[in-house]
């Protein structure tokens, strides 16, 4: 397998909240590859973009509380100086989010906001600037020219997205957090932004996490698939295998969710009850009241983190008992 | 058989581009340009295209929130642009909607109680028999009495979406507008909407008009989709036959660029369309997806496609259709 870039261990964080502390993230432990996708998907409010965040170290500071190890290349990054950081963030470790509206500048024009990432390697601005026009090529920008010189207001919703991966693409990262990438895209320009994330992979072999709740997506595109509930990654495990033969009662559930069929075939899956919202910490599976599998044990013990192969671990006691959810 | 239960005929809604606080310029954008099509009483119809389009607008017409600029529109035997008074009110009854951001619909100050009224009070439903009828509608979308004296902040996403459902409801309507009624909701919400919707449905033979970008939602729950393309309708037919074997090329570009929902589909062929829709003011003439279509002649550019009926309820507009033997 390749190199190991990303491995987040037993990372946690909890916010300091009027009552007490919400456990947003669990003793997550997940890890990317080079030249890999990972997938972390889930309901909203389960964490996913709070794991993007921290590692880049973006959370808003003053109220939360992280545990855990956040490691890049070897190093902890939860012990790097904010200078350190600035260093690492775009040229080590690139980001994407969701709107490309708020991440640019609306007073420059987009060729010049994409050309100041170039300048920061200390390059010429005769140079840096063909380079920009290069990048608009490679994201299939049409008119690259005219559009360097326009201003975000002047693009669409897919060309801004273009934009910013433009931007992340210049300083040519080992490592890309893409953010809900699509979801203010329409399906056509989707398809389009995803060709560029598979063909950024194969040319460069950048590892890219992608956090969204679209299961479209992850079908897609993803090698890797992480599944999130209430904090906790709750399985892991290849594309396919998920796809196929998910484990835990939750996944398993979400699969019979999806639109796969037509209303003839029958009624979609629903999954009874709502997200819990975890209030400091107790012991026992944060999916049990949900669950049409939960025993006992579930209400007192949490389930711990089982391998079933190599590569495909999950979060339930069913694995123990070597039963498996059916539903 | 009996009259559909929605008739347009060439329905348009042109707007003028404004120059200036006082000037209008000539040019104007063709949000809907003559859209013709037919929905029968208990039909699902997806309404589907990329964003501007012009499915809103269409939807708004439909609404009468805003006036056609040209064409005709016969709902329910009532014809829009004629209508008197009592009918226009009889129509408002008749037809509900319900948008996609429940959050902002709803308002933060009012109860669900009084909101799910609001409609009938305006419709001179007593205060009375509108409390009862509040708490028959909440009961039919799956909600606990209870929930009567909340306010929408209390409330999850999935939970809003119910309230908007019932308070369309209040007036027991015959036709309800769905605009993207789960895209702010997650995928087990979402399932737990569509279920509802398709339940409601069944139980009170209520036709659909449900307008989605998202192209899995609308082949699951239509029994016919309609294509938008800049303002015009492309194509409309039979769900798997629209959703599946599509006959205008922007409909298969469309239905290849839906997201797959199994891995093991990666392999399929697909045909992934350039560039985007681009502007709907001063369009030329010829066909409007020339540009962008794999399949265009010269004959395309100039000539404007009729629709060709395929096969009984199945019409598209284009001058080489696929698909067809």
């Amino acid at each position: 397998m390749s190199e190991e870039l990303l491995r987040l261990e037993h990372l946690s964080i909890d916010y300091k909240v009027k009552g007490g502390y919400l456990s947003a993230v669990n003793d997550v432990n997940l890890s990317v590859h080079r030249g890999e996708i990972l997938a972390v998907v889930g309901e909203s409010g389960c964490g996913k973009s709070t794991i993007a965040h921290s590692i880049m170290n973006l959370l808003p500071g003053g109220n939360e509380e992280i545990e855990g190890k956040i490691i890049f290349k070897g190093d902890d990054l939860r012990t790097y100086s904010r200078r350190q950081m600035e260093a690492i963030r775009g040229k080590d470790i690139g980001m994407i989010f969701q709107n490309p509206l708020d991440s640019l500048n609306p007073v420059y024009k987009t060729g010049k906001q994409v050309e100041e990432a170039i300048l920061l390697d200390g390059i010429d601005r005769v140079q840096a600037w063909n380079k920009v026009l290069d990048l608009y090529r490679d994201v299939k920008m049409p008119d690259a020219e005219v559009r360097a010189n326009s201003f975000p207001h002047e693009l669409s919703g897919g060309m801004r997205q273009r934009v910013m991966i433009a931007m992340m693409l210049s300083r040519n990262p080992e490592l890309l957090i893409a953010d809900e990438p699509t979801t203010a895209l329409d399906v056509t320009i989707e398809a389009q932004i995803l060709e560029i994330i598979k063909d950024l992979k194969k040319t460069y072999d950048t590892a890219i996490m992608l956090i969204t709740h679209n299961f479209g997506l992850v079908a897609e595109v993803a090698d890797k698939i992480a599944v999130m509930y209430a904090g906790e990654v709750i399985e892991y495990g290849d594309v396919y295998e998920i796809f196929e033969k998910p484990l835990h009662p939750y996944t398993t559930l979400l699969m019979k969710a999806l639109p796969r069929k037509t209303k003839h075939e029958g009624r979609l899956q629903t999954i009874d009850g709502n997200v819990p919202r975890i209030l400091d910490k107790k012991p026992g599976c944060r999916f049990a009241n949900r669950c049409p599998y939960a025993m006992e044990r579930c209400q007192s013990e949490t389930p711990p983190e089982i391998y079933v192969s190599e590569e495909h671990k999950c979060r339930c006691f069913l694995m123990e008992e070597g039963k498996e959810a059916d539903a | 058989m009996s009259a559909p239960m929605i008739e347009m005929k060439d329905v348009q809604k042109y707007f003028r581009v404004s120059k200036g606080l006082f000037k209008t310029s000539a040019e104007q954008v063709k949000a809907v340009d003559h859209i013709t099509l037919s929905v029968e009483e208990g039909e699902i119809v997806g309404l589907v295209g990329e964003s501007g389009s012009g499915k809103t607008t269409l939807a708004r017409v439909l609404l009468s929130l805003t006036k056609m600029t040209g064409g005709e529109a016969v709902i329910d035997g009532v014809n829009l642009g004629k209508a008197s008074h009592r009918d226009m009110d009889k129509l408002h009854r008749e037809i509900a909607v319900v948008f996609q951001d429940p959050a902002s619909n709803l308002n933060p100050r009012e109860t669900v109680e009084s909101s799910i009224m609001r409609p009938m009070i305006i419709h001179g439903v007593p205060r009375s028999k509108a409390k009862e009828k509040a708490k028959e509608v909440l009961e039919m979308v799956k909600m606990d009495l209870k929930y009567l004296d909340s306010f929408p902040h209390q409330l999850s996403g999935g939970q809003l979406q119910r309230i908007a459902i019932a308070r369309a409801l209040a007036l027991s309507p015959k036709i309800m507008i769905l605009d993207e009624p789960t895209s702010a909701l997650d995928v087990s919400v979402q399932a737990q909407i569509l279920n509802l919707l398709l339940d409601l449905q069944e139980q009170m033979h209520l036709t659909y008009i449900i307008i989605t970008h998202d192209l899995n939602v609308i082949k699951y729950i239509s029994d016919k989709i309609a294509v938008m393309y800049l303002g015009q309708l492309v194509e409309f037919g039979p769900a798997d036959v629209v959703g599946n074997h599509p006959s205008h090329p922007y409909t298969k570009g469309l239905m290849d660029a839906a997201p797959i929902l199994d891995p093991r589909d990666r392999g399929k062929e697909k045909e992934i369309m350039k560039g985007d829709p681009g502007s709907l003011i001063d369009l030329k003439s010829g066909c409007r997806f020339y540009a962008r279509c794999r399949y265009a002649t010269d004959e395309c550019k100039d000539k404007d496609p009729d629709n060709v009926i395929l096969a009984p309820g199945h019409q598209v507009a284009c001058v080489h259709p696929l698909n067809i033997e």
